[in-house]
């Protein structure tokens, strides 16, 4: 069988998730089996379907399993959002088919070969910047600059920066990456890259640290950093290159860690999330971080069921804030229990591991450290939301990939597909010549 | 480049691994901890969509109930009947919290069953219902004591001696508990004075007194004591009522007459030890072993304003003299007097109190029953006999012939704590039990602040114990 018969395949699976998503979610709300359900699956698939004609005729040899392993995902958000609000899954499955027009375009696009994008290496890593710096023009939400007003739609454009940030970097990295390895030398048993081409590498950390202090946004800084001293690694296989990274990172989070209150809030709401004055604070407290745990707690093995999560009451104040957004693996495993939970990270690793795999098996550098980073990037996303959510790291707010409600993200992530999808096209074409 | 790849997947295998762990530490390890926090409101959400078990009398009549919400939550409803029994049953509202036996009795009333059996029942697509309580409560007597309080403040608590069964609680005022849904009440009428109040005994504690006396082997009921007044005790003078002098008088009469100077000097005779031991026996010190929230209950005892703390039963360093008389820094709660004359009345033997009689499932099948258990032997048999007898004398010639029933013999002790001597001020109160022979009912009967001349335990509490008693032995 080739590689689109199964994915066409692996498609049913989640279409059929789909189907029995919403019929949960209407028994629990009517009692009554509406064959609207059905009509969801069905339209859900159409898409799906769509998209993959698309890949059909233009990555006949690309990953089968990628695109449906998202489409997974997609099929999953859609359901969680339809049981949180309706409305709200509505918009997705708007922004759903927006994605999926965009990830079509891009794959249109760059088929013939994705590598051009280096030529515009420059000029894409300034939009990149660019886009970062936007919000900064509007007003903070909790004291950070996430999002970007355009007439009425909200825009964050970390999600697609993060993107142009990657591709910038595996160019970059593609033409020094031997004069870092070659030219490096030893000081104090570390080895330190030259000093000649440290200039572009600290500007890369120097962009990190006012992302941080201008934006304050602590996850999507986390995010570009971490996805650059992965590359930085993959590129020399020099670890000494990641440690010194990681010790100027932390020196400028702990100088902001000094100096603005937000990240210190931050910080002490993850360590006290049940202290008193914490939690009644009204802004920047720990409310929020204690009511997800309490809704993982409340989960328990198996899950309290599809839609018998307990988010708001009434017309009071939502009891799990943020359930659409930044908690909703909270709600993933409230519901599902930590089962559910575990089967989401488990496909987002097996999303990660095919990236990794199409990065390994791709022949030019340059389509290796792309897929490299675009696969990190999506997987240090996961970490620093999840990571948050549960407790194991501060709370920042980025949102879950192809799950969490937010057209940039779902968008942004799409085009990420797409452009792991064209480079496992060549890599597997060029595989099947030789 | 294909190595680096590879030790970089392994360590984002490293952190997937960690969110794993976290996530199970939150939803599995430490759910139970994380799901009794304080601050988690869930449970109890949760538990509003359950039907929650109907709360009845003894006799069957529903005082609490379940009704269903729009939203398919249920919420609790009180009936007119059991406005009486506000403070007994509580109540179990979101806005409010949970109190009383809603709140004793909370897994049972949500039919809460050991984990496997609820799975089965998940799996058999049962809906978890609450099972229902059928409470010791009284109607009949519930209603007599509520009215004879007249709206006064104080506190009736009527007890079964042989069971513990707990047939009357009245704290009065009262509130309506249905408007705890909307509004959170105010404190005052919230607490339950008849296991959170602490009042000054007043001559009732002579009872613990005698009981001491008489089952230590030092006195017996003709043991003849003089009866003067005033007299020196702990370097101060303490008079009898009015002032009255009676000469050497037998135990007998000094009951009857609520003689201070008399059980003044047996108290100090038999010390602080033996007095803080038949304290302690008779359940002074800790809480009541009553099925009832401990949140709501309080000891009673010798109080250290001070310290804020009650002494402990060696009483060192109190005026044993006038603790004999229901004086010094006593603070006791009607249960706890209730529970002194029931284990007189019961041949020495202490029971436990329950408010709860059984748990019935939604098929009428008794799931629990609640036993009568035995606390303690607090004295011996002949040693309660005598006292039963010294007792029934108060009733019939002493100060306690308010109580007095047509063909049935009352055994009591009045009290009246002088709570403010220039004012006139007193809180009176009643102890007893009748019938003489088989006791069926021991009570206690106080009242807060009763201000004139016809303000002590004879003429205020006594007559109203006759009409509880009246209509508990009818």
């Amino acid at each position: 069988m080739n590689e689109r018969n199964r994915e066409l395949f692996a498609l049913i699976p989640a279409s059929l998730l789909v189907t029995a998503g919403f019929t949960a979610v209407f028994i629990q709300r009517d009692d009554v089996l509406s064959n609207l359900s059905l009509t969801y699956g069905l339209i859900f698939l159409a898409l799906c379907l769509g998209a993959h004609v698309v890949l059909r005729f233009t990555l006949p040899h690309a990953d089968p399993y990628l695109f449906p392993l998202v489409a997974v995902l997609a099929c999953f958000g859609l359901v969680m959002l339809y049981r949180l609000d309706e409305d709200l899954a509505r918009d997705q499955a708007q922004w759903f088919v927006v994605g999926l027009l965009c990830f079509a375009g891009t794959i249109v696009a760059l088929r013939s070969d994705h590598r051009v994008l280096e030529r515009y290496r420059y000029s894409i890593a300034l939009v990149g910047i660019a886009l970062l710096l936007l919000p900064r023009l509007g007003s903070p939400v909790n004291g950070a600059y996430l999002s970007f007003h355009l007439g009425p739609i909200a825009f964050q454009p970390a999600e697609l920066a993060k993107i142009a940030i990657v591709i910038f970097l595996a160019s970059y990295l593609r033409d020094t990456r031997q004069v870092l390895v070659v030219g490096a030398r030893r000081f104090m048993g570390i080895t330190f890259p030259p000093l000649k081409h440290l200039g572009p590498l600290l500007a890369v950390w120097g962009t990190a640290m006012v992302l941080l202090f201008v934006i304050q946004d602590l996850g999507s800084s986390v995010m570009f950093f971490g996805a650059f001293l992965a590359l930085v690694y993959v590129a020399t296989n020099r670890i000494s290159f990641v440690l010194i990274g990681l010790g100027l990172f932390a020196l400028g989070a702990r100088v902001l860690y000094a100096l603005r209150p937000t990240i210190e809030n931050r910080v002490s709401a993850w360590l006290h999330p049940f202290d008193d004055k914490l939690y009644d604070q009204e802004i920047g407290g720990s409310y929020q971080i204690a009511q997800s745990i309490f809704s993982q707690a409340d989960g328990g093995l198996f899950g309290q069921g599809f839609g018998q999560a307990v988010i708001k009451l009434g017309d009071a104040p939502p009891i799990l804030p943020a359930a659409h957004t930044d908690f909703i693996y909270a709600v993933i495993t409230n519901e599902l229990g930590l089962l559910g939970g575990a089967a989401v990270l488990l496909v987002y690793l097996l999303i990660i591991e095919r990236g990794f795999k199409t990065a390994m098996i791709a022949t030019d550098s340059f389509s290796k450290l792309l897929a490299t980073g675009l696969t990190a990037v999506l997987a240090l996303q996961v970490f620093v939301i999840v990571g948050g959510v549960t407790k194991l790291i501060p709370l920042t707010g980025v949102t879950l990939p192809f799950i969490s409600y937010g057209g940039s993200s779902i968008v942004a992530n799409f085009i990420l597909l797409a452009l792991l999808l064209l480079v496992s096209d060549r890599a597997r074409r060029e595989a099947q010549v030789r | 480049m294909n190595a680096p790849i590879l030790k970089l997947f392994g360590v984002i295998l490293l952190l997937f691994a960690a969110l794993l762990a976290m996530t199970s530490y939150n939803s599995v390890i430490n759910a139970d901890a994380y799901r009794e926090n304080d601050r988690n409101a869930r449970p109890q959400i949760e538990e509003q969509r359950i039907h929650r078990g109907v709360i009845r009398t003894r006799d069957g009549s529903v005082l609490a109930r379940s009704e269903e919400q729009e939203s398919s939550l249920y919420k609790r409803r009180y009936t007119d009947e059991g406005r009486l029994f506000a403070h007994a049953i509580g109540y179990d509202f979101l806005r409010s919290g949970r109190a009383g036996l809603e709140r004793e009795y909370n897994d049972e009333l949500t039919g809460r069953r050991n984990e496997l059996a609820s799975v089965f029942d998940e799996l058999r697509g049962r809906q978890r219902v609450g099972d229902s309580l059928v409470t010791n409560l009284d109607a009949g007597g519930q209603r007599v004591a509520r009215a004879a309080l007249q709206g006064r403040k104080g506190s009736i608590v009527a007890i079964e001696p042989a069971t513990g069964k707990v047939r009357v609680m009245v704290s009065s005022p009262d509130y309506d508990p249905n408007a705890l849904d909307t509004k959170a009440a105010a404190e005052a009428p919230l607490i339950n004075r008849a296991t959170q109040s602490g009042y000054p005994p007043g001559s009732t504690f002579k009872v613990v007194t005698a009981a001491a006396a008489l089952d230590s082997g030092q006195f017996n009921p003709d043991t003849t004591v003089s009866g003067n007044s005033p007299i020196q005790v702990s370097g101060a003078p303490l008079q009898n009522f009015s002032n009255a002098q009676f000469g050497d008088i037998p135990l007998t009469t000094a009951l009857t007459n609520s003689v201070n100077t008399v059980w003044a000097q047996v108290a100090e005779k038999l010390g602080r030890e033996r007095m803080g031991d038949y304290m302690k026996r008779f359940g002074f010190g800790t809480d009541p072993p009553l099925d009832y929230p401990d949140s709501q209950m309080r000891p009673s005892g010798v109080f250290d304003i001070e310290k804020e703390r009650f002494l402990p039963s060696d009483l060192e360093g109190v005026d044993i003299g006038r603790v004999g008389i229901g004086q010094e820094r006593l603070s006791v709660t009607p249960l706890q007097m209730a529970t002194v004359v029931a284990t007189v009345a019961n041949d020495g033997v202490r029971m436990k109190p329950h408010l709860a009689d059984r748990v019935v499932d939604l098929d009428g099948r008794t799931v629990e029953r609640i036993e009568p258990e035995q606390a303690e032997r607090v004295m011996s048999a002949s040693s309660a006999n005598d006292l039963t007898e010294m007792m029934s004398n108060v009733v019939k010639e002493g100060t306690g012939v308010g109580a007095a029933l047509e063909g049935i013999d009352v055994a009591g002790k009045t009290g009246t704590a002088e709570r403010n001597i220039a004012q006139r001020i007193n809180q009176p109160w009643f102890v007893g039990f009748a019938p003489l022979n088989q006791p069926r009912i021991a009570l206690a009967v106080t009242l807060e602040d009763v201000r004139g001349a016809q303000s002590q335990g004879g003429a205020v509490a006594a007559p109203i114990a006759k009409q509880v008693l009246q209509e508990l032995l009818k």
